[in-house]
Protein backbone atom coordinates (compact mmCIF):
# COMPACT_ATOMS: atom_id res chain seq x y z
CA UNK A 1 0.00 0.00 0.00
CA UNK A 2 1.39 3.66 -1.09
CA UNK A 3 2.54 5.80 2.34
CA UNK A 4 -0.47 8.44 1.39
CA UNK A 5 -2.82 5.60 1.26
CA UNK A 6 -2.09 4.54 4.69
CA UNK A 7 -1.57 7.92 6.29
CA UNK A 8 -5.53 8.45 5.13
CA UNK A 9 -6.44 5.04 6.05
CA UNK A 10 -5.46 5.83 9.98
CA UNK A 11 -6.82 9.06 9.43
CA UNK A 12 -9.98 7.54 8.52
CA UNK A 13 -9.95 5.40 11.50
CA UNK A 14 -8.70 8.35 13.79
CA UNK A 15 -12.21 10.32 12.87
CA UNK A 16 -14.23 7.09 12.65
CA UNK A 17 -13.40 6.51 16.29
CA UNK A 18 -13.73 9.72 17.86
CA UNK A 19 -17.01 11.05 16.18
CA UNK A 20 -18.23 7.00 17.78
CA UNK A 21 -16.72 8.10 20.81
CA UNK A 22 -18.14 11.31 20.90
CA UNK A 23 -21.43 10.43 19.84
CA UNK A 24 -21.90 7.58 22.37
CA UNK A 25 -20.35 10.02 25.22
CA UNK A 26 -23.18 12.73 24.13
CA UNK A 27 -25.82 9.86 24.53
CA UNK A 28 -24.98 8.83 27.90
CA UNK A 29 -23.83 12.08 29.69
CA UNK A 30 -27.42 12.90 28.35
CA UNK A 31 -29.49 9.81 29.82
CA UNK A 32 -27.39 10.24 33.32
CA UNK A 33 -27.98 13.80 33.56
CA UNK A 34 -31.66 13.80 32.80
CA UNK A 35 -31.82 10.84 35.53
CA UNK A 36 -30.10 12.67 37.76
CA UNK A 37 -32.01 16.21 37.91
CA UNK A 38 -34.63 13.76 39.58
CA UNK A 39 -32.57 13.27 42.87
CA UNK A 40 -31.32 16.04 44.63
CA UNK A 41 -28.63 16.59 47.36
CA UNK A 42 -31.45 17.69 49.78
CA UNK A 43 -33.67 15.06 49.05
CA UNK A 44 -31.03 12.33 50.05
CA UNK A 45 -29.88 13.94 53.23
CA UNK A 46 -33.25 14.21 54.30
CA UNK A 47 -33.64 10.40 53.86
CA UNK A 48 -29.68 9.34 54.78
CA UNK A 49 -30.54 11.15 58.08
CA UNK A 50 -33.28 8.61 59.29
CA UNK A 51 -31.28 5.61 58.42
CA UNK A 52 -28.70 4.03 60.79
CA UNK A 53 -25.20 3.12 60.47
CA UNK A 54 -24.29 0.11 58.02
CA UNK A 55 -28.14 0.84 56.45
CA UNK A 56 -26.60 4.17 56.00
CA UNK A 57 -23.19 3.55 54.33
CA UNK A 58 -24.75 1.20 51.90
CA UNK A 59 -27.29 3.79 51.05
CA UNK A 60 -24.82 6.42 50.94
CA UNK A 61 -23.18 4.38 48.66
CA UNK A 62 -25.85 4.26 46.38
CA UNK A 63 -26.84 7.34 46.36
CA UNK A 64 -23.73 8.57 45.45
CA UNK A 65 -24.28 7.34 42.05
CA UNK A 66 -27.41 8.74 40.99
CA UNK A 67 -26.75 12.06 42.89
CA UNK A 68 -25.11 14.57 40.74
CA UNK A 69 -21.54 15.79 41.96
CA UNK A 70 -18.89 18.51 41.90
CA UNK A 71 -16.15 19.02 43.94
CA UNK A 72 -17.08 22.40 44.50
CA UNK A 73 -19.50 21.56 46.34
CA UNK A 74 -18.06 19.05 48.64
CA UNK A 75 -17.34 21.51 51.49
CA UNK A 76 -22.03 22.58 52.00
CA UNK A 77 -22.63 18.80 51.23
CA UNK A 78 -20.16 17.61 53.93
CA UNK A 79 -21.32 20.14 56.54
CA UNK A 80 -25.02 19.49 55.35
CA UNK A 81 -24.79 15.75 56.33
CA UNK A 82 -23.35 16.48 59.69
CA UNK A 83 -26.27 18.83 60.02
CA UNK A 84 -28.41 16.53 59.18
CA UNK A 85 -26.74 14.40 62.01
CA UNK A 86 -26.08 11.73 60.04
CA UNK A 87 -22.54 9.59 60.99
CA UNK A 88 -19.46 10.71 59.55
CA UNK A 89 -19.12 7.58 58.31
CA UNK A 90 -21.70 7.61 56.34
CA UNK A 91 -20.94 11.09 55.11
CA UNK A 92 -17.16 9.19 53.82
CA UNK A 93 -19.00 6.55 52.42
CA UNK A 94 -20.95 9.38 50.12
CA UNK A 95 -17.73 11.70 49.59
CA UNK A 96 -16.24 8.67 48.44
CA UNK A 97 -18.91 7.38 45.83
CA UNK A 98 -20.51 10.46 44.15
CA UNK A 99 -17.05 11.50 42.26
CA UNK A 100 -16.35 7.58 41.82
CA UNK A 101 -19.41 6.71 39.79
CA UNK A 102 -19.50 10.48 38.39
CA UNK A 103 -21.25 10.59 34.85
CA UNK A 104 -17.85 10.88 32.56
CA UNK A 105 -16.11 8.04 34.21
CA UNK A 106 -19.03 5.79 33.57
CA UNK A 107 -19.83 7.32 30.02
CA UNK A 108 -16.42 6.20 29.18
CA UNK A 109 -16.27 2.92 30.36
CA UNK A 110 -19.38 2.17 29.01
CA UNK A 111 -18.32 3.23 25.61
CA UNK A 112 -14.89 1.81 25.85
CA UNK A 113 -14.93 -1.27 27.73
CA UNK A 114 -18.83 -2.41 27.38
CA UNK A 115 -21.35 -2.45 30.58
CA UNK A 116 -19.28 -5.68 32.11
CA UNK A 117 -16.69 -3.69 32.77
CA UNK A 118 -18.65 -0.65 33.44
CA UNK A 119 -21.16 -2.76 35.73
CA UNK A 120 -17.85 -4.11 37.57
CA UNK A 121 -16.58 -0.50 38.22
CA UNK A 122 -19.29 0.44 39.85
CA UNK A 123 -19.51 -2.51 41.84
CA UNK A 124 -16.46 -1.94 43.22
CA UNK A 125 -16.53 1.27 43.29
CA UNK A 126 -19.56 0.57 46.04
CA UNK A 127 -17.57 -1.90 47.88
CA UNK A 128 -14.62 0.37 48.37
CA UNK A 129 -17.42 3.43 49.64
CA UNK A 130 -18.93 1.24 52.00
CA UNK A 131 -16.50 -0.39 53.71
CA UNK A 132 -14.28 2.96 53.69
CA UNK A 133 -16.82 4.89 55.10
CA UNK A 134 -17.55 2.02 57.98
CA UNK A 135 -13.77 1.96 58.49
CA UNK A 136 -13.56 5.93 58.72
CA UNK A 137 -16.59 5.51 60.89
CA UNK A 138 -14.97 3.67 63.47
CA UNK A 139 -11.78 5.81 63.68
CA UNK A 140 -13.99 8.42 66.25
CA UNK A 141 -12.63 11.24 63.96
CA UNK A 142 -15.83 13.68 64.90
CA UNK A 143 -13.06 16.33 66.49
CA UNK A 144 -11.15 16.51 63.67
CA UNK A 145 -13.74 18.24 62.16
CA UNK A 146 -12.97 21.95 62.04
CA UNK A 147 -16.00 23.74 62.02
CA UNK A 148 -18.26 23.88 64.75
CA UNK A 149 -21.83 22.19 63.01
CA UNK A 150 -25.12 22.93 64.64
CA UNK A 151 -27.74 20.24 63.93
CA UNK A 152 -30.56 21.11 62.77
CA UNK A 153 -33.39 20.82 65.03
CA UNK A 154 -36.80 19.11 64.12
CA UNK A 155 -37.56 17.71 61.35
CA UNK A 156 -35.32 18.40 58.17
CA UNK A 157 -37.62 18.82 54.82
CA UNK A 158 -36.29 19.28 51.51
CA UNK A 159 -38.07 21.79 48.97
CA UNK A 160 -39.82 20.21 46.43
CA UNK A 161 -39.22 22.09 43.43
CA UNK A 162 -41.82 21.17 40.21
CA UNK A 163 -39.97 21.14 37.06
CA UNK A 164 -41.54 20.55 33.83
CA UNK A 165 -39.84 17.53 31.63
CA UNK A 166 -39.10 19.87 29.10
CA UNK A 167 -37.13 21.96 31.26
CA UNK A 168 -35.38 18.85 32.59
CA UNK A 169 -34.79 17.78 28.67
CA UNK A 170 -33.34 21.07 27.92
CA UNK A 171 -31.32 21.31 30.86
CA UNK A 172 -29.56 17.82 31.13
CA UNK A 173 -28.93 18.85 27.20
CA UNK A 174 -27.05 22.11 27.88
CA UNK A 175 -25.24 20.03 30.70
CA UNK A 176 -24.02 17.73 28.29
CA UNK A 177 -22.88 20.32 25.70
CA UNK A 178 -20.68 21.94 28.69
CA UNK A 179 -18.97 19.09 29.35
CA UNK A 180 -18.16 17.59 25.99
CA UNK A 181 -16.32 21.90 25.78
CA UNK A 182 -14.53 20.13 29.05
CA UNK A 183 -13.42 17.02 27.43
CA UNK A 184 -13.24 16.69 23.94
CA UNK A 185 -9.62 17.44 23.65
CA UNK A 186 -9.16 15.00 26.04
CA UNK A 187 -10.67 12.18 24.13
CA UNK A 188 -8.98 13.60 21.09
CA UNK A 189 -5.43 13.56 22.61
CA UNK A 190 -6.46 10.09 24.54
CA UNK A 191 -7.58 8.34 21.41
CA UNK A 192 -4.27 9.69 19.37
CA UNK A 193 -2.09 8.54 22.24
CA UNK A 194 -3.91 5.30 21.92
CA UNK A 195 -3.86 4.36 18.28
CA UNK A 196 0.03 5.55 18.76
CA UNK A 197 0.72 2.89 21.59
CA UNK A 198 -1.19 0.54 19.54
CA UNK A 199 1.04 1.16 16.75
CA UNK A 200 4.21 1.49 18.15
CA UNK A 201 4.60 -0.05 21.80
CA UNK A 202 5.50 -3.37 21.80
CA UNK A 203 3.43 -5.77 24.09
CA UNK A 204 6.19 -7.34 26.25
CA UNK A 205 7.42 -4.09 27.50
CA UNK A 206 3.37 -3.00 28.58
CA UNK A 207 3.18 -6.65 30.30
CA UNK A 208 6.12 -6.49 31.62
CA UNK A 209 5.24 -3.50 33.63
CA UNK A 210 1.39 -3.78 34.10
CA UNK A 211 0.99 -7.50 33.73
CA UNK A 212 0.62 -10.72 35.74
CA UNK A 213 4.46 -10.55 36.30
CA UNK A 214 4.64 -7.56 37.96
CA UNK A 215 3.70 -8.02 41.81
CA UNK A 216 3.45 -4.03 42.11
CA UNK A 217 1.45 -3.23 39.09
CA UNK A 218 -1.70 -2.62 41.04
CA UNK A 219 0.03 0.09 43.79
CA UNK A 220 1.78 1.86 41.06
CA UNK A 221 -0.89 1.99 39.07
CA UNK A 222 -3.16 3.52 42.05
CA UNK A 223 -0.12 5.81 43.07
CA UNK A 224 0.21 7.41 39.31
CA UNK A 225 -3.93 7.78 39.09
CA UNK A 226 -4.07 10.02 42.42
CA UNK A 227 -3.09 12.83 40.50
CA UNK A 228 -4.61 12.43 37.21
CA UNK A 229 -8.33 13.85 38.51
CA UNK A 230 -9.35 16.37 35.22
CA UNK A 231 -8.52 13.80 32.53
CA UNK A 232 -10.11 10.65 33.26
CA UNK A 233 -11.26 11.28 29.54
CA UNK A 234 -8.36 11.57 28.34
CA UNK A 235 -7.03 8.21 30.08
CA UNK A 236 -9.78 6.07 29.30
CA UNK A 237 -9.05 5.36 25.87
CA UNK A 238 -5.48 5.22 26.74
CA UNK A 239 -6.06 2.21 29.36
CA UNK A 240 -8.26 0.56 26.95
CA UNK A 241 -5.54 -0.20 24.87
CA UNK A 242 -3.10 -0.95 27.57
CA UNK A 243 -5.69 -3.89 28.26
CA UNK A 244 -5.63 -4.90 24.95
CA UNK A 245 -1.95 -5.24 25.24
CA UNK A 246 -1.63 -7.00 28.11
CA UNK A 247 -2.35 -4.80 31.31
CA UNK A 248 -4.87 -6.91 33.90
CA UNK A 249 -7.89 -5.69 33.88
CA UNK A 250 -7.65 -5.33 38.34
CA UNK A 251 -4.60 -3.33 37.94
CA UNK A 252 -6.97 -1.04 34.42
CA UNK A 253 -9.69 -0.90 37.76
CA UNK A 254 -7.18 0.61 40.37
CA UNK A 255 -6.25 3.22 37.86
CA UNK A 256 -9.53 4.28 36.67
CA UNK A 257 -10.34 4.33 40.32
CA UNK A 258 -7.77 6.09 41.87
CA UNK A 259 -8.28 8.33 38.97
CA UNK A 260 -11.75 9.37 40.01
CA UNK A 261 -11.89 8.98 43.63
CA UNK A 262 -9.19 10.94 45.18
CA UNK A 263 -8.80 14.34 43.34
CA UNK A 264 -6.16 17.00 45.01
CA UNK A 265 -8.54 19.89 44.21
CA UNK A 266 -11.11 18.26 45.84
CA UNK A 267 -8.30 17.77 48.81
CA UNK A 268 -7.76 21.26 48.91
CA UNK A 269 -11.12 21.97 49.10
CA UNK A 270 -11.85 19.86 52.29
CA UNK A 271 -8.98 21.22 54.02
CA UNK A 272 -11.00 24.20 54.91
CA UNK A 273 -13.31 22.34 57.06
CA UNK A 274 -11.57 19.27 58.02
CA UNK A 275 -7.80 18.45 59.77
CA UNK A 276 -5.15 17.34 57.39
CA UNK A 277 -5.09 14.12 59.62
CA UNK A 278 -8.83 13.44 58.48
CA UNK A 279 -7.83 13.86 54.87
CA UNK A 280 -5.29 11.84 55.16
CA UNK A 281 -6.83 8.69 56.90
CA UNK A 282 -10.11 9.74 54.09
CA UNK A 283 -7.53 9.10 51.75
CA UNK A 284 -4.93 6.59 53.03
CA UNK A 285 -8.27 4.61 53.48
CA UNK A 286 -9.62 4.87 49.87
CA UNK A 287 -6.07 4.34 47.94
CA UNK A 288 -5.76 0.85 50.42
CA UNK A 289 -9.39 -0.10 49.26
CA UNK A 290 -8.48 0.55 45.66
CA UNK A 291 -5.37 -1.41 45.64
CA UNK A 292 -7.36 -4.07 47.46
CA UNK A 293 -9.99 -4.10 44.59
CA UNK A 294 -7.00 -4.32 41.90
CA UNK A 295 -5.61 -7.65 43.68
CA UNK A 296 -8.75 -8.83 44.41
CA UNK A 297 -9.50 -8.78 40.97
CA UNK A 298 -6.21 -10.03 39.64
CA UNK A 299 -6.60 -12.75 41.64
CA UNK A 300 -10.19 -13.94 40.74
CA UNK A 301 -9.77 -14.02 37.36
CA UNK B 1 -36.19 43.09 47.53
CA UNK B 2 -32.94 41.72 48.93
CA UNK B 3 -31.41 38.89 46.39
CA UNK B 4 -28.59 36.82 47.58
CA UNK B 5 -26.22 34.40 45.79
CA UNK B 6 -25.27 32.14 47.84
CA UNK B 7 -21.63 30.15 46.70
CA UNK B 8 -18.11 30.04 47.35
CA UNK B 9 -16.57 30.57 44.68
CA UNK B 10 -17.00 28.66 42.12
CA UNK B 11 -17.04 29.86 38.58
CA UNK B 12 -20.97 28.61 38.16
CA UNK B 13 -21.29 30.60 41.19
CA UNK B 14 -19.80 34.05 39.72
CA UNK B 15 -21.84 33.47 36.97
CA UNK B 16 -24.95 33.74 38.40
CA UNK B 17 -23.95 36.61 40.12
CA UNK B 18 -23.70 38.19 36.70
CA UNK B 19 -27.14 36.94 35.34
CA UNK B 20 -28.38 38.26 38.97
CA UNK B 21 -27.23 41.69 37.88
CA UNK B 22 -28.54 41.71 34.48
CA UNK B 23 -31.78 40.27 35.12
CA UNK B 24 -32.13 42.78 38.40
CA UNK B 25 -31.47 45.55 35.47
CA UNK B 26 -33.80 44.25 32.78
CA UNK B 27 -36.95 43.52 35.50
CA UNK B 28 -36.79 47.29 36.11
CA UNK B 29 -37.31 45.96 40.06
CA UNK B 30 -35.07 47.83 42.57
CA UNK B 31 -33.13 45.29 44.24
CA UNK B 32 -30.35 44.77 46.31
CA UNK B 33 -27.84 41.99 45.16
CA UNK B 34 -25.24 40.49 47.92
CA UNK B 35 -23.11 37.36 47.66
CA UNK B 36 -22.85 35.12 50.17
CA UNK B 37 -19.38 33.14 50.58
CA UNK B 38 -19.46 32.19 54.32
CA UNK B 39 -19.98 28.93 54.18
CA UNK B 40 -21.76 28.57 57.60
CA UNK B 41 -24.08 31.53 56.14
CA UNK B 42 -25.41 28.87 53.27
CA UNK B 43 -25.81 26.33 55.41
CA UNK B 44 -28.14 27.82 57.32
CA UNK B 45 -30.66 28.16 54.28
CA UNK B 46 -29.95 24.12 53.99
CA UNK B 47 -28.52 24.54 50.50
CA UNK B 48 -26.09 21.42 49.75
CA UNK B 49 -25.32 22.58 46.35
CA UNK B 50 -24.06 25.69 44.98
CA UNK B 51 -25.08 27.93 43.60
CA UNK B 52 -27.94 29.06 45.29
CA UNK B 53 -30.11 31.72 44.48
CA UNK B 54 -32.24 33.28 47.55
CA UNK B 55 -34.86 36.16 47.41
CA UNK B 56 -35.89 37.90 50.57
CA UNK B 57 -34.74 35.19 52.96
CA UNK B 58 -36.35 32.17 50.58
CA UNK B 59 -34.12 29.87 48.40
CA UNK B 60 -35.83 30.01 44.94
CA UNK B 61 -33.38 27.61 43.11
CA UNK B 62 -30.16 25.50 44.58
CA UNK B 63 -27.01 23.47 42.34
CA UNK B 64 -28.27 25.82 38.93
CA UNK B 65 -26.57 28.35 36.94
CA UNK B 66 -29.82 29.94 35.59
CA UNK B 67 -30.37 32.23 32.69
CA UNK B 68 -31.11 35.64 32.70
CA UNK B 69 -34.18 35.49 31.66
CA UNK B 70 -35.47 32.53 34.38
CA UNK B 71 -33.71 34.96 37.14
CA UNK B 72 -36.38 37.61 35.77
CA UNK B 73 -39.27 35.27 35.67
CA UNK B 74 -37.91 34.42 39.66
CA UNK B 75 -37.92 38.48 40.29
CA UNK B 76 -41.39 38.71 38.43
CA UNK B 77 -43.01 36.23 40.18
CA UNK B 78 -41.94 37.05 43.65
Amino acid sequence: MPHGEKLSDALNFFIYDTVKILFLLTTIIFAITLLRSYFSTEKVRVYLSKRHEYTGNVLAALFGIITPFCSCSAIPLFLGFLQARIPLGVTFSYLISAPLNNEIAIAMLLTMFGWKVAALYIGFGLMVAIVGGIVIGRFGLEKEILIEVKPIEGEIHAENQVIAFKTRLSEAWDYTLDILQKIWLYVLIGVGAGAFIHGYVPTEFITSIAGGDNPFAVPLATLLGVPMYSNAAGVMPLIEVLTSKGMLMGTALSFMMAITALSLPEAMILKRVMSLKLIGIFFGTVTLGIIGVGYLFNALL
Amino acid sequence: MKIEILGTGCAKCKALEEATKQAVAQSGKFAQIEKVEDIMKIMEYGVMSTPGLVIDGKVVSTGKLLSVAEIVDLIKAY
